[in-house]
């Protein structure tokens, strides 16, 4: 086991990786779903769930992930961990690509990366203990070489999430929301990962609790010099947490920079649109905020538009947007990048 | 470490599920009586031969078609002068075990063909559905007999036919449920951990699966018992001079007019068998559904 770990490691420094490096480099990462039809299930279309994607994520920092509902941003997170198969592309963790791992290697490299779920209801087994649920990663990886030490690492896991260690023999449906998803932290803390994906961690939970599970997140990333990717739907979430943010429209990347900037100076036009949808605490600036409301829908990601997919809804398309796609650093300020010919000035 | 205190506290013993079976019996009462019933039953099938007050195969030509309340044959007696309650107690060790290896057979090779075709998909699942199809578009009955008269009558081969009749009904439902629990955050967390499918089959799957399974197993057992009293009616279950219900309405049945007994006593027999382990299975749903839960 120890020679295997040892193995894995010398694997990463043979593809001559360094920290100073990006810890995930996703390129040209496509994850499309077939769509059947028929007797004998003929493919009729794709859903373009994530169609190329290019993203850095930095060693030690959260990079933000919004977008609206279904644009692809829950399958970006999962197809980066290999949760869901891609269909093309790259994705190199600390140098190695994921997708070229065969089972056996994938599931041993797992160790250094977890995620963290939406619905706290769904994501532990009704019909585990917590102490099972906590201690089935020990067990995979072998981690616990006696009961005694695995109670122990339970209880500590426990410890670090702010949940009594008394709730190790306890069932999932015994808990709050807000316990739950602390629970479901735990797991994900359990095989020390250095990266972590959070898949709108905090969206099904009451408003209150949200505060308290973003503190959490950020000691722990603090204490483990934890990475994140953080998924969201709701701009003013992943400000507060984000060191950069990536705004996604319809299975592509528009917009990425760092958290400051973004807010400040939105390029993209779609960026802008979601920015001015945030409400301010502040009846008369609320007043007088202006908001660009969009025409039409979201495009279909069976059947994207040509060009830039966002030309559709845009105020500010023009014919050349339908011709060509704007690639991500056709607005390129060093950090700040965005796919538009006609970016916010 | 700083909360050393607590982790003794996590050594406490762990409250385990024999726990939860208690306190389901005391909170449902429809489960417990069902269960007190299907006990009862079970109890009759391993007593018979000490509660019997006469050897059921004994014949007496002098004491044939006396009415039930006569002293000494409470069920009264058939064409034969058999004591009909001794037969009835004897007819229990053949329908109970029917129920149980019927079941047996119907949950193993369904539940292996649902649990592979919902897990594996793609087209596994096609070709095994399409299987589990075939043998759907045969009435149950029919199929049995027909496996009956493929294997040659006798009451093994008819727990055999019985029990694949049940084969699709336990693929469809291991498979439905299967597919759903796939798609929950839970299967998909333990994936992200590393797990092997074995380990995810074993320790998060079948678990899941056990509550709908537990109520079909009670459904399919009351029809295995009807099942093979059709069967020995017709000829293909157990054969003479078993005493076996079905086959004592069989030829109780040619007595209706004048001695009705004959066939009702046995017919009653299996009426409230079917119905306790109906009642258990039904109860056992309501009372392991959470919305239904108070």
């Amino acid at each position: 086991m120890a020679t295997k770990v040892a193995e894995a490691r010398e694997g990463h420094s043979a593809s001559g990786w360094t920290p100073a490096q990006p810890l995930v480099e996703v390129r040209g990462l496509r994850t499309w779903f077939p769509v059947r039809s028929g007797v004998i299930s003929r493919v009729v279309g794709q859903v373009r769930a994530v169609d190329g994607v290019d993203l850095d994520i930095r060693q030690g920092e959260t990079l933000g992930l919004v977008g609206e509902s279904g644009c692809g941003k829950s399958t970006l997170g999962r197809s980066i961990l290999r949760l869901v198969q891609p269909t093309a592309g790259e994705v190199r963790f600390k140098g190695q690509d994921l997708l070229r791992l065969g089972s056996r290697a994938m599931r041993r490299t797992r160790r250094e990366m977890a995620i963290i779920f939406q619905d706290p209801f769904a994501s532990l087994d009704p019909r585990q203990t917590v102490a099972d649920i906590l201690g089935e990663a020990l067990d995979i990886h072998h981690l616990a070489r006696t009961g005694r030490a695995r109670k122990e690492r339970v209880s500590e896991l426990l410890g670090l999430v702010g949940l009594s260690t008394d709730f190790a023999g306890r069932y999932p449906h015994e808990f709050s929301g807000g316990q739950r998803q602390r629970i479901g932290i735990a797991r994900a803390l359990a095989v020390d990962p250095s990266f972590i994906v959070c898949d709108e961690p905090i969206s099904a939970l009451d408003v209150s609790i949200q505060a308290q599970i973003i503190n959490l997140l950020e000691q722990l990333q603090e204490k483990f010099h934890l990475t994140y990717l953080f998924i969201a739907h709701d701009l003013s979430v992943v400000k507060h947490i984000s060191d950069r943010i990536a705004v996604m429209y319809v299975g592509k990347v528009v917009e990425v920079s760092a958290a400051k900037d973004l807010y400040r100076q939105p390029k993209h036009p779609y960026t802008g649109s979601l920015l001015s949808a945030i409400p301010i605490p502040d009846p008369r600036l609320e007043r007088r905020r202006e908001r660009i409301i969009l025409k039409g829908d979201v495009a279909s990601p069976l059947n994207p538009p040509s060009g830039c997919r966002f030309r559709t809804r845009c105020f500010k398309a023009q014919p050349r947007c339908a011709e060509t796609e704007p690639p991500l650093d056709t607005v390129n300020l060093g950090d700040h990048k965005a796919a538009c010919y006609y970016p916010l000035s | 470490m700083s909360n050393a205190p607590a982790i003794v506290a996590a050594q406490e013993p762990i409250r385990r599920t024999p726990v939860a079976v208690l306190e389901l019996l005391r909170g449902h009462r429809r489960v417990a009586a069902s269960f007190v019933l299907v006990a009862i039953l079970f109890l009759v099938a391993v007593l018979s031969p000490v509660m019997s007050p006469h050897d059921p195969l004994a014949v007496s030509p002098d004491s044939s078609y006396l009415p039930p309340l006569t002293p000494g044959h409470v069920l009264g007696t058939d064409e034969l002068g058999r004591d009909l309650l001794s037969r009835i107690l004897w007819g229990a060790r053949v329908s109970l075990p029917v129920a149980f290896v019927a079941v047996a057979v119907g949950l193993f090779g369904g539940g292996l063909i649902g649990l592979v075709s919902g897990y594996a998909g793609g087209i596994t699942d096609l070709l095994l559905m399409r299987l589990v199809d075939a043998l759907l578009a045969f009435p149950g009955l029919i199929l049995a007999i027909a496996v009956v008269a493929a294997l040659g009558p006798g009451l093994r081969n008819a727990m055999i036919a019985i029990g694949i009749v049940a084969v699709p009904v336990y693929a469809r439902l291991v498979r439905a449920v299967v597919l759903q629990l796939k798609q929950m955050e839970f299967v998909v967390a333990t994936r992200s951990l590393g797990a092997t499918p074995l380990r995810l089959i074993l320790r998060h799957l079948i678990p899941n699966l056990l509550n709908p399974i537990i109520v079909q197993v009670s459904l399919s057992a009351g029809f295995a018992i009807l099942a093979e009293a059709t069967l020995s009616f017709l000829g293909l279950g157990a054969q003479l001079p078993t005493p076996d219900w079905g086959q004592m309405i069989n030829s109780g049945a040619s007595f209706l007019n004048n001695d009705p007994w004959l066939a009702i006593v046995p017919g009653a027999a299996i009426s409230i068998t079917v119905y306790s382990f109906n009642l258990l299975g039904d109860s056992l749903r309501d009372a392991l559904d959470p919305r239904l839960r108070s």
